[in-house]
């Protein structure tokens, strides 16, 4: 299964949610909706409608850009960052 | 009580009747920025409504005086095939319901308490709707509506302002709008004389359903009769621009603006931080300084930054788009700065809880 690394910022706002997960899944927008049935409502904190990523969310698969169609396989690494911005 | 807003999270400034020794807690809501954060003084819960560059808008709600909160972003949205939605800037709790006024514009309503929310209107039956949705016509920001104000006690009542477009008014329970803008100026081009006005601040005394005031963008205006008209009141004013405006909630004459200086800057004129307050219903206004900053006080006041509380001899406070809260419990004769350093404040709303 791919694993997934999440950003600090979405911890505190699902309790139990841990910052690495391992999901079932074959693309991002598969690991998101998967993550969504554990904890109702974090897909929207990831993704606005489209659905596309929200505009300071990036998605990287295997240190590579990606977006939510992109394919991820067992043992790759998907890392969830906070854009920079704010202050 | 009062709630405060910050960029930073909502905080909680307590104090007893005597308003002299206050207490802050915060930061709250994970420090997301809060637009608003209000207190349903039914249901005794709290709510702010935040909006992250990275996670979106949600509404967070505390059942527990601001203890623990819980975040819900459900039903926020216009649909996969609809606009996103970036902004929820203001929040209303009247008659067992919760009012968000969202950005695009549109009204989004719970009956749950905040758990979830359901899109209520987007004024779909007003001409000025056709403008407001032209992305070309739309500032980077976007509109929104910055104000839903319900009837306190007639849910069929309600009135909302729309940035940019002004003031408009339901009697049916939403099904359909009239503006409500008849007497107010604009400077800039109408392509209907009845909308189009750029209301920044609208009140309504809790003395008297019928008498409202609106700071706008180009002066300050009263209305006898529910909104259906204004007069302007700017008269006496140290400038005509500005954004909050507060109803002393026993004397339907009586209310508070902070008048800032126009364009870029939107700071206290000359660094010289005032309140004004009129008695007769804006005939007159008087300037209220004691206490305040009277030199190298460059703030501004943003539009749910001025709030009154409910006691007999009713306090008033404001918070600076710097981070510092004022006070007053004697009608604004004279101030107390109460807190110094939060985030920059976008809003304060004062709850008295009983005992």
């Amino acid at each position: 299964m791919p694993e997934l690394r999440l950003p600090l910022t979405l911890l505190p706002l699902f309790p139990g949610l841990e910052r690495d997960v391992e999901v079932d899944a074959t693309t991002v927008a598969d690991a998101l909706a998967s993550l969504d049935e554990r904890w109702p409502g974090l897909r929207d904190r990831l993704c606005e409608p489209g659905p596309v990523l929200r505009p300071h969310i990036r998605v990287f698969v295997d240190r590579r850009p990606a977006q939510l169609d992109t394919p991820v396989a067992a043992g790759q690494r998907v890392d969830v960052l906070t854009a920079i911005s704010g202050g | 009580m009062l709630l405060v807003g910050t960029r930073k999270g909502a905080f909680l400034v307590e104090s007893d009747a005597d308003r002299r020794d206050w207490r802050i807690r915060g930061p709250m809501c994970e420090a997301w920025p809060v637009y608003h954060a209000i207190a349903d003084t039914g249901s005794g819960a709290l709510y702010a409504a935040a909006a992250s560059e990275w996670h979106g808008t949600v509404v967070w709600r505390s059942a527990d005086l601001g203890e623990t909160w819980e975040h819900s972003g459900q039903g926020l949205t216009y649909g996969e095939d609809g606009p996103p939605l970036t902004k929820v800037s203001s929040l209303t709790a009247a008659n067992g319901r919760l009012f968000a006024g969202a950005d695009y514009p549109g009204i989004f309503h719970s009956d749950d308490g905040g758990v979830s929310w359901s899109h209520f209107t987007g004024l779909e039956d007003q001409p000025a709707r056709e403008a407001w949705m032209k992305p070309n016509a739309s500032p980077p920001g976007r509109l929104g509506v910055i104000a839903t104000m319900p009837h306190p006690a007639d849910p069929r009542r309600m009135w909302v302002n729309v940035q940019g477009f002004g003031i408009f008014y339901t009697d049916d329970g939403g099904a359909s709008w009239t503006p409500r803008n008849q007497g107010m100026r604009a400077d800039w081009p109408l392509e209907d004389p009845a909308w189009g006005y750029c209301v920044h601040k609208l009140v309504r005394s809790p003395a008297d359903d019928d008498r409202m005031y609106a700071q706008t963008h180009v002066g300050v205006y009263r209305s006898r009769d529910g909104g259906a008209s204004w007069t302007e009141i700017t008269e006496g004013l140290p400038s005509d621009f500005g954004f909050p405006a507060a109803a002393h909630p026993h004397d339907r004459d009586v209310a508070y603006v902070i008048p800032v200086d126009a364009g870029h800057g939107r700071m206290v004129h000359d660094g010289r931080l005032a309140v004004w307050r009129t008695s007769d219903a804006g005939d007159s206004w008087r300037c209220l300084t004691r206490g305040l900053p009277g030199r190298d006080a460059h703030v501004g006041v943003l539009r749910e930054g001025l709030a009154m509380d409910t006691l007999d001899a009713p306090g008033i406070y404001f918070g600076t788009s710097t981070g510092q809260l004022f006070a007053s419990v004697d009608e604004g004769e004279s101030w107390s700065e109460i807190a110094s350093y939060l985030p920059g404040i976008a809003s304060v709303e004062a709850v008295v809880w009983p005992d």
